[in-house]
C-alpha cells in the first residue's frame, strides 16, 4: 500500500506554546486512519496545518510526496485533500443542495463570462454540478433533503451534509474532525457504515474521534497525540493496550 | 382589485412581461404629462441610482463585503467620460468607446482598492473602503495643479451628451410627429442599461461565481476549505460592483454635462447603501424598490415647502431638514419591523426570520451543549 500522506516532524507554535511538537506520521492509501488523544492534544491543530488553515512552524507535510504545507486551503483541496470541521461549518442559509454544489467549485470552471452569457458549455457544467450534488446527497443518506436549509437540518444530517460537501471536491484523502460527536448510537452506527462505504469507494479517511469503540472497530491504524506529541501509533488493538496511552487518557505518571 | 389583476397575470408570464414593458416604455410620457418634465429628470436619476444600487448589491448583498466607498467608482466612470468626451482635453470620443472604458477603469480600481482590504472584515472593511472613497474624491478636488487633470472643485463642464449616429441626446428629437425631450431620450438609454445590468446580476447570482460569493458571505473559512480561492472571489466581487458603478458614472456625466467632486461625497455612498438595506439586501427587486423610494421621496418632499407657503404663508420646516428626519425615522422603523428589507431575499428572510430564527438558535444551543 502506497503512502498517501506523510507528516514529517511538524511543529506548530503559538507564541511560547508548542501545540504540535515534531509530529511524524504516515497515512496509507485506502485505509481508515484514526487520530485520537485527550482534549487539547493538538489533533485539530494538526488538521488545520494539513489543510492550509495554519502554516507550520517547522517540518513538512507531503501529499503523495509533494509538499502541501504552505499552500492555501483551496490549493490543498484542489490536490484532492478535503476536510470537515469539528464545530460544523455549513453555509447555514443556503440549501443542502447548494452547499454541496459549492463543493464542486474547484472541479468546475465557469467564470463571469460563462455565467453572464450562459453558453452551452456553462449550462452543461451547471447541470453536471447539480446532478453530482444530488447524487452525493443520496450517497450520504440525505435524499429528498436537498431543498432544506442547511441550518434547519438535524444535527446528524448536518454532519452528513458536511461530508457530502467535502466529497463534492473529489478528494482522495478526506479528513473528518469528530464526525460522530453528539450523535446517538443509531446515528453512530449509520456513520460507521458510511465510513466503510467511503473507504471501499477508494477514499482514504483520516479521522479525529473521541469514541474509542468506534475508532477501534473502524480504523486500520491509530495514532495517539498528547500535549502535541505523538505518543503511540499502530494497529488499533496494540495502541489500546499501550500503557503510555492509558496513562495519557486516565492521567498518571508521565513515562 | 389589484389582487385580481395579479392573480390573472400569475399564470401568464408573457402577458405580465408585455404589460411591464409597455408600462416602462410609456412611463416618461405618463409622468411628463402628469407631473411635468422635471419629474422625468427625477425618473432618469432613479434609473442611475438603480444601476448604482445593483452594483453595490454585488459587493454587499452577494459577497457580504461592506463597502462604504462605492461612490468612488461612480466618480471614476464620470471623470473618465469627461476626460475623453469634453473640451477639457479636446477629446470627443464616441460613447460606445467611452462607456466601456469607464466601466473597465472602475473595475480595475475596484481590484486595486479591494486588494489591500482582503484580510479585513465587517467594520474594519467599512472604515477602509470609506477612506478609499474619500481619497478618490479628494484627488478629484485637488488635481487641478500642477497639471490640470480634473479642474478641481470647479468641476468639468460642457461634457458631450450621448449621441448615436447623428442623433444627439442633448437636444429634443422629433420622431413621427412626437417631440422627445432630452430627458426622455436618456430615460430610454438608462432603461436599456438598467435592464442589461439586471440581467447580468441575475445570471451572476445563479451561477458558480454567485454560489462562491454566497459561500464567502456565509463562512469564509468553510468557503476556503471547499476549494474557493477567497482572494480571487472577493476581488471579482469588487471588480464587478465597481464596473457597474463606472458605467453609471459615465452615463451620469453625459446626462448632466457637468461633474464636480461635490457629486461624489460620502453621503452618496451611504445613500446607495441605504437603498440596498431598505429594499432588501441581495434581492434584485428589493434593491430596485429601495433605489426608487430613496430617490423619489426626497424629491416629493420638496413640495412640502410649497405646501407650507400656501397654507401658512411661510416655510416653518425646511423640507431638506425634514428629509433627513424622515430618512432617519424610516430607517429606524425598518430595522424594527422589517430588518431584512422591504422585499428580502430568500436567504436574508431566513436569517432574520423571527420565529424560525429563535427555534433554530435554541436548537443549535442544545447541540453545542451536547457536543
Amino acid at each position: 500500500m502506497a503512502e498517501l500522506l506523510r507528516v514529517a516532524g511538524v511543529t506548530k507554535r503559538f507564541g511560547g506554546l508548542a501545540a504540535l511538537d515534531e509530529v511524524t506520521l504516515g497515512v496509507n492509501e485506502g485505509e481508515i486512519y484514526g487520530l485520537i488523544g485527550p482534549n487539547g492534544a493538538g489533533k485539530t491543530t494538526l488538521f488545520n496545518c494539513m489543510t492550509g488553515l495554519y502554516s507550520v512552524t517547522a517540518g513538512q507535510i507531503l501529499l503523495r510526496g509533494t509538499p502541501i504545507h504552505g499552500l492555501k486551503p483551496h490549493q490543498v483541496v484542489k490536490r484532492g485533500f478535503a476536510r470537515t470541521f469539528q464545530n460544523i461549518r455549513l453555509f447555514a442559509n443556503m440549501t443542502a443542495l447548494e452547499n454541496v454544489m459549492v463543493g464542486r467549485h474547484t472541479r468546475s470552471r465557469a467564470g463571469v463570462l460563462g455565467a453572464v452569457l450562459r453558453c452551452a458549455r456553462t449550462r452543461a457544467e451547471e447541470a453536471a454540478i447539480r446532478d453530482k450534488a444530488r447524487a452525493l446527497l443520496d450517497y450520504v443518506g440525505l435524499k429528498n433533503k436537498g431543498r432544506a436549509l442547511a441550518g434547519h437540518l438535524s444535527y446528524g444530517d448536518q454532519r452528513r451534509l458536511e461530508i457530502a460537501r467535502a466529497l463534492a471536491t473529489e478528494p482522495t484523502l478526506l479528513a473528518l474532525d469528530e464526525p460522530v460527536a453528539g450523535m446517538n448510537p443509531t446515528e453512530r452506527r449509520q456513520m460507521d457504515e458510511l465510513f466503510r462505504k467511503l473507504r471501499d469507494g477508494q477514499v482514504t479517511l483520516l479521522l479525529i474521534e473521541h469514541d474509542v469503540k468506534l475508532v477501534m472497530g473502524l480504523c486500520d491504524r491509530v495514532a495517539v497525540l498528547d500535549y502535541g506529541r505523538k505518543i503511540a501509533e499502530g494497529a488499533a488493538d496494540a495502541v489500546k493496550n499501550d500503557p503510555v496511552v492509558i496513562s495519557a487518557y486516565l492521567g498518571g505518571e508521565a513515562p | 382589485m389589484p389582487d385580481r389583476v395579479f392573480a390573472a397575470l400569475r399564470g401568464r408570464p408573457r402577458l405580465a412581461l408585455a404589460l411591464l414593458a409597455a408600462l416602462l416604455l410609456a412611463l416618461p410620457f405618463v409622468i411628463g404629462a402628469g407631473l411635468g418634465n422635471s419629474w422625468v429628470r427625477v425618473l432618469d436619476f432613479v434609473l442611475l441610482y438603480v444601476l448604482l444600487a445593483l452594483g453595490l448589491n454585488i459587493v454587499v448583498g452577494y459577497a457580504g463585503l461592506l463597502d462604504l466607498g462605492y461612490i468612488a467608482f461612480y466618480a471614476l466612470g464620470a471623470y473618465l467620460y469627461a476626460w475623453l468626451a469634453s473640451p477639457h482635453f479636446g477629446l470627443h470620443l464616441p460613447i460606445w468607446m467611452v462607456l466601456p472604458l469607464g466601466a473597465a477603469l472602475a473595475g480595475v480600481f475596484g481590484v486595486l482598492l479591494g486588494a489591500p482590504t482582503l484580510r479585513l472584515r465587517g467594520d474594519y472593511l467599512a472604515i477602509v473602503t470609506l477612506g478609499f472613497g474619500e481619497i478618490i474624491r479628494i484627488f478629484m478636488n485637488n488635481l487641478n495643479a500642477p497639471f490640470n487633470l480634473t479642474n478641481g472643485p470647479q468641476g468639468m463642464n460642457l461634457i458631450d451628451p450621448v449621441s448615436v449616429g447623428s442623433v444627439s441626446f442633448g437636444k429634443p428629437l422629433e420622431v413621427a410627429g412626437l417631440t422627445l425631450p432630452s430627458t426622455y431620450l436618456y430615460y430610454y438609454l438608462f432603461l436599456a442599461a438598467t435592464l442589461l445590468v439586471i440581467g447580468v446580476a441575475m445570471r451572476l447570482q445563479d451561477s458558480r461565481v454567485g454560489r462562491a460569493w454566497a459561500a464567502l458571505r456565509e463562512d469564509e473559512i468553510a468557503a476556503a476549505a471547499m476549494g474557493i480561492n477567497t482572494r480571487n472571489v472577493k476581488l471579482l466581487a469588487f471588480a464587478m460592483g465597481a464596473t457597474f458603478g463606472g458605467l453609471a458614472g459615465g452615463l451620469f456625466a453625459a446626462f448632466q454635462g457637468f461633474i464636480s467632486p461635490e457629486s461624489f461625497t460620502l453621503w452618496e455612498s451611504i445613500l446607495v447603501l441605504c437603498m440596498i438595506v431598505l429594499g432588501g439586501m441581495g434581492n434584485i427587486p428589493g434593491v430596485i424598490l429601495g433605489a426608487v423610494l430613496l430617490t423619489v421621496i426626497p424629491e416629493a418632499l420638496r413640495y412640502i415647502g410649497d405646501l407650507q407657503r400656501a397654507t401658512l404663508g411661510h416655510v416653518v420646516v425646511d423640507p431638506s431638514d425634514l428629509r433627513m428626519l424622515l430618512f432617519g425615522v424610516a430607517l429606524v422603523a425598518m430595522m424594527l419591523y422589517r430588518p431584512a428589507g422591504l422585499i428580502p431575499s430568500r436567504q436574508r428572510k431566513r436569517e432574520f426570520g423571527a420565529e424560525d430564527g429563535v427555534a433554530e438558535q435554541e436548537q443549535s444551543d442544545l447541540y453545542d451543549a451536547r457536543a
